[in-house]
């Protein structure tokens, strides 16, 4: 279990407030990307008329993951205690594979990437990796 | 044999043409090293490795991050069998370097990362998708003579 550091919480802290103005438009970067890389990933969202990139739902999902980021890093330090109502929601409501934890964890990377380039520097981005893994097992917690 | 559209074909030599490959190939290596730290096991020769500065600064990593681009740029040529053209790099990776094949997928990741920062928004999802597909046929390739 890689546990964050004080240094990554710092790291992630500081380059979550450059990129927080952009979040809505970062996570729907990063969603759509994920629906077009990642076909597989479209069963979740059959419900929607439209999952192409820049379409309504994809942007309203996308700004609502985002404020899921946001609050994890408010709670970096004791993510499990603070994810607790996320992670019993995608666990029983959602259900969705863990799995995708990681593949929408590697788009966001993709993006900030593309819009930061200066600043998600290789330290940077193994903090910032480091923590969305992280937050992929808070939100894992209670599955089973 | 894997089937590419046109616009795969021609979004993948677009990147090809467009990246710097000692800047991507150094980039890459160097943030898989560094993002991956345990992948630094294959690369005991290298000297210092111990922080991201050694890293990014160490001639050995920028002189590897080019042979890897080499081993690409084959792939990018031989585009519609890269099995075949990979057979003796596979066997090479398995049997005398002994990698662990998952690692394929983690300097994937970085390349896709490295290529994404170097080509801005012109890095759409189709073309990261096509580009994606690419790494995901040269790692299937590498990975053929392991068994």
């Amino acid at each position: 279990k890689m546990s964050l550091t004080a240094k990554d919480k710092e790291t992630v802290k500081a380059f979550w407030a450059k990129v927080a103005p952009k979040a809505e438009d970062i996570g729907q970067d990063a969603l759509s990307r994920m629906l077009v890389v990642y076909p597989q990933t479209k069963t979740y969202f059959s419900h929607w008329k439209d999952m192409s990139p820049g379409s309504a739902p994809v942007k309203k999902h996308g700004a609502t993951v985002m404020g899921g980021v946001a609050e994890a890093v408010a709670k970096i330090d004791d993510l499990t205690a603070g994810l607790l109502s996320l992670s019993e929601l995608h666990a029983f409501t959602l259900r969705v594979d863990p799995a995708n934890f990681k593949i929408l964890a590697h788009n966001i990377l993709v993006v900030f990437a593309i819009k930061f380039p200066s600043d998600f520097t290789p330290e940077v981005h193994v903090a910032v990796d480091k923590f969305l893994a992280a937050l992929a097992r808070a939100l894992s917690e209670k599955y089973r | 044999m894997v089937k590419w559209s046109d616009f795969e074909r021609a979004a993948i030599q677009d990147i090809f043409s467009k990246i710097d490959y000692d800047v991507v190939g150094r980039a890459a290596f160097s943030r898989c090293l560094i993002v991956y730290p345990w992948t630094q096991r294959y690369f005991g020769s290298f000297g210092n490795l111990y922080n991201a500065a050694a890293i990014t600064s160490n001639p050995k990593v920028a002189a590897h991050g080019k042979v890897i681009m080499a081993g690409l740029e084959k792939a990018l040529t031989n585009m519609d069998d890269i099995k075949t053209t990979y057979k003796d790099l596979s066997v090479l990776h398995s049997e005398k370097l002994q990698v662990d094949p998952d690692n394929f997928n983690l300097l994937g990741d970085c390349l896709t990362i490295v290529v994404a920062g170097q080509m801005g928004a012109a890095f759409t999802p189709e073309v990261q998708g096509a580009f994606q597909k690419f790494l995901a046929v040269v790692v299937a390739s590498l990975r053929k003579q392991y068994y």
